[in-house]
């Protein structure tokens, strides 16, 4: 296509991130890139994902040690020794990781915040192997971490002590799909974004999206019922999933794989273990049903005054844009400047700084209807003064590049050195407030600043999927602390349960949260989870230290 | 003595850059139903350019007019390049008829004559045909001097100044006034159109005009017998050993 230009541009590995600033240029880059290999299995993620440089930041501590007052290594579990790495070796042949180095990736979080110290990665190819590993961990009482992309956001997929980590990435075919009804059944370490370019080749869509998707694996996302950026369009995965395929602690397999859309016959277990976030089970598949794939997208980026306005913009795209509308995000300008530097890049809207921006995603059949309404909608919020300024993206392009100044938001947070995420629900009118109230926070310690780099803390910038009430609050470091630490928590979940929030909205318990889960949920909820833990996995090998 | 520059950008309708095209079943094309299309992006290049010359000097640009050879939504091509900065837009509509470069220059040709034109700045090639002959041969009808691959571009009085890629490196051509150039990829990084000019854009002039309202009969001289995909990639080998490397290679011939 353009042909004449792959002379001069050089070898670009497939999207790799900040290379997608200027519209023109990237473009070329994607073609070149498009031409080369579709590989997504490597650890140099894809599109718009996360490049961890081991190169630029020093070791990870031990989260034994960090968090040493608030966790020890629960006794009961046995210690790893020969005979065990034999018998898994018996199972599993070569499909194992001893050596200390090629595990530090699998023992350490994606964002560099939390290292384990397990001494085994173990790769099974089959559900009955995961049976099989899971009865003798069982029998053995040795502790195991179920792992997939380990994209995790709450250090849940990564071991505290010496856990043996259980990577599903082997487990990773497409089992089947239905064209007429839209099921789609895969193995649970399918890379979402590889689901989702298979079902695009259909003429579907995966009805889940997130910025991790170039890494994180199907059945991550369901242990964890990940939200991501299209809930509000196409519901949450309690909805979407229609069966699982899991291994339970003792080696039981529990297959509802055959589940059809409406089936009233029974508990319906499935959904005790979305969410779950391998305490009760390894999932190894996954049943899904997936939406016919829409022909006509539209990016929206607006510049607005106050939040004030950001919710009466969304009130009225609910109105207006109704059907179509995919996704509506919001974030601050704080995060914005953070994602300039990140991106090296200015940002679209040249005009003016402003205190919030919106991203307005619609999608549907036809492409007229859909320019007709979003033309609509966007000129009368502008006549209404709603609207400062905006761009609508003119081609795919400009459409991926808008999205890269929201999905990009993690990563420019974390550049510095680190950061502290809250993932939060909160009433919608008090959404920002905490944002404030944080920043207010850190002013009052001294520990902030944007520019001076002798303070620990850059900036707490806020941004989320506003349609879902849900924030996003990323304190930006430059490097992590207790007295930072000390400083947020537990401050942020207090904040939020006077509001009566939840603490954790999409990222999950994991081990972060653990013992904050009484800020969101009753002692009587409390204890019936226990209960079901307790039955489900007596012994508690899986993934100990972590939920609930 | 300078005289004030009359910009013609023709921008093409093509398939967006960033979507795979798929063969059509009759292998007589890609498929263009439910695709979505875009402005081709030396086009974009080229509008930008226009733009940034009027930014660049007071007064130096009288007008920016843009035109579109295509089927009738090409307007929306058009409209978008209303709303980056052009003032007023043509569109000839063709249907769906594909228009090959020697008939797109002779009605460019008539445009130049009509908007009373003195450089005419348009994107090297388009990314469906990849002809990159529509810019010369409109040179060529005109008899105007023509500067090609542009990645840098400098205005003085009737002189201009163009610094070209090619092969070997780059090139600086001077010419004087009335010019064809047409833009390469380095030549700038488009901007985005904004929201308030897209919706002033809905009130510039946008006619809408036919090829026989120019007299130019469209003739096709070319006939697409086939289209292809590539072959595909066949699967490279993993050796195990240097020995094994060497003796592989020498058995390709490639030692």
């Amino acid at each position: 296509m353009i042909g004449a230009s792959r002379s001069v541009i050089s070898s670009v590995g497939r999207r790799t991130i900040a290379k997608c600033s200027k519209p023109i240029l990237s473009s070329s880059v994607r073609y070149l890139s498009t031409t080369l290999n579709n590989h997504n299995e490597s650890k140099i993620r894809v599109k718009n994902q996360y490049i961890r440089s081991y190169s630029s930041s020093s070791t990870v501590p031990l989260t034994a040690e960090t968090y040493a007052d608030k966790v020890q290594r629960d006794e009961r579990f046995k210690a790893l020794d020969a005979e065990d790495i034999q018998y898994f070796k018996s199972i599993l042949n070569d499909s194992i990781i001893e050596n200390e180095d090629d595990l530090l990736f699998y023992n350490e979080d994606w964002m560099r915040k939390y290292r384990g110290q397990s001494k085994l990665l173990l790769k099974p190819k089959t559900t009955e192997q995961v049976s099989q590993i899971l009865k003798y961990c069982n029998d053995k009482k040795l502790a195991v971490v179920p792992q997939g992309g380990n994209t995790g956001l709450v250090g849940g997929s990564i071991p505290v002590f010496d856990e043996i980590i259980l990577s599903l990435s082997s487990i990773n075919k497409i089992r089947s799909f239905d064209s007429v009804s839209g099921i789609l059944k895969c193995d649970a370490g399918v890379i979402l974004e590889t689901a989702d370019q298979y079902l695009a080749d259909q003429g579907y869509i995966f009805p889940l999206d997130l910025g991790a998707k170039g890494s994180c694996h199907v059945g991550g996302v369901v242990a964890t019922n990940a939200g991501g950026l299209r809930l509000l369009r196409y519901g949450s995965l309690h909805g979407s999933v229609l069966g699982l395929e899991a291994v339970l602690p003792d080696g039981t397999i529990y297959n509802s794989m055959d589940s059809l859309r409406k089936d009233n016959t029974g508990y319906d277990l499935k959904h005790l273990f979305i969410g779950s976030e391998g305490s009760i089970g390894v999932i190894t598949g996954v049943s899904i049903l997936c939406p016919a794939r829409p022909q006509a997208f539209n990016v929206a980026f607006l510049g607005v005054s106050s939040y004030e306005a950001v919710q009466q913009v969304f009130n009225d795209a609910r109105k207006e844009l109704s059907e179509i509308l995919s996704a509506f995000e919001f974030m601050d300008l704080n995060s914005q400047r953070l994602v300039g530097q990140y991106l090296k890049s200015d940002h679209p809207i040249e005009s003016a700084e402003y205190p919030f921006y919106v991203l307005i995603e619609t999608s549907g059949s036809n492409k007229d209807h859909d320019d007709e309404k979003l033309e609509t909608f966007l000129g009368t919020a502008m006549e209404n003064g709603l609207v400062e300024d905006g761009i609508i993206a003119q081609d795919e392009t400009q459409l991926k590049n808008l999205w890269n100044w929201r999905e990009n938001i993690p990563e420019a947070s974390q550049m510095n050195g680190g950061v502290y995420k809250y993932d939060v629900s909160i009433p919608l009118k008090d959404l920002y407030g905490l944002v404030e109230a944080a920043n207010e926070r850190l002013e009052a310690a001294g520990i902030v600043d944007f520019e001076d780099a002798s303070k620990p803390v850059v900036k707490a910038v806020g941004y989320g999927h506003i349609g879902d009430g849900n924030l996003h609050l990323n304190v930006a470091v430059r490097q992590y602390s207790k007295a930072v630490e000390k400083v947020l928590e537990p401050f942020v979940y207090e904040w939020v349960s006077s509001k009566k929030g939840s603490i954790s909205a999409e990222h999950g318990l994991g081990f972060q949260k653990k013992n904050y889960i009484s800020y969101s949920k009753s002692d009587i909820e409390i204890k019936l989870f226990k209960d079901i833990k307790k039955h489900y996995d007596p012994n508690g090998i899986l993934n100990p230290y972590k939920y609930i | 003595m300078s005289s004030k520059l009359r910009i013609l950008v023709p921008v093409k309708r093509v398939i967006d850059a960033a979507i795979k095209p798929r063969i059509n079943k009759t292998q007589t094309g890609v498929e263009t139903k439910g695709v979505k299309f875009s402005i081709n992006p030396f086009c974009d290049i080229a509008l930008e350019e226009s733009i940034r010359i009027r930014e660049g000097a007071k007064d130096l640009v009288e007008a920016i007019h843009a035109v579109s050879i295509g089927p009738t939504k090409a307007q929306d091509v058009l409209r978008v390049a209303l709303a980056k900065g052009a003032d007023t837009s043509t569109l000839i509509d063709v249907g769906e008829e594909e228009v090959e470069p020697l008939n797109v220059a002779k009605l460019l040709q008539k445009v130049v004559e009509k908007e009373n034109s003195n450089l005419v700045i348009l994107g090297k090639q388009a990314i469906d045909d990849d002809s990159n002959q529509t810019g010369q041969m409109l040179a060529g009808l005109l008899n105007w001097p023509q500067a090609t691959n542009a990645s840098k571009v400098e205005i003085e009085g009737d002189s201009v100044t163009v610094t070209r890629e090619v092969d070997g490196g780059s090139d600086t051509l001077r010419a004087k006034l009335p010019l064809v150039i047409t833009t390469d990829l380095r030549l700038n990084e488009p901007r985005y159109a904004s929201l308030p000019n897209v919706m002033k854009a809905k009130k510039k002039p946008l006619e809408k005009l036919k090829a026989s309202d120019f007299g130019i009969d469209i003739v096709k001289r070319l006939e697409t017998l086939k289209v292809d995909e590539p072959p595909v990639r066949a699967a490279g080998i993993k050796v195990e050993t240097v020995d094994e490397l060497i003796s592989k290679l020498k058995e390709l011939k490639a030692i």
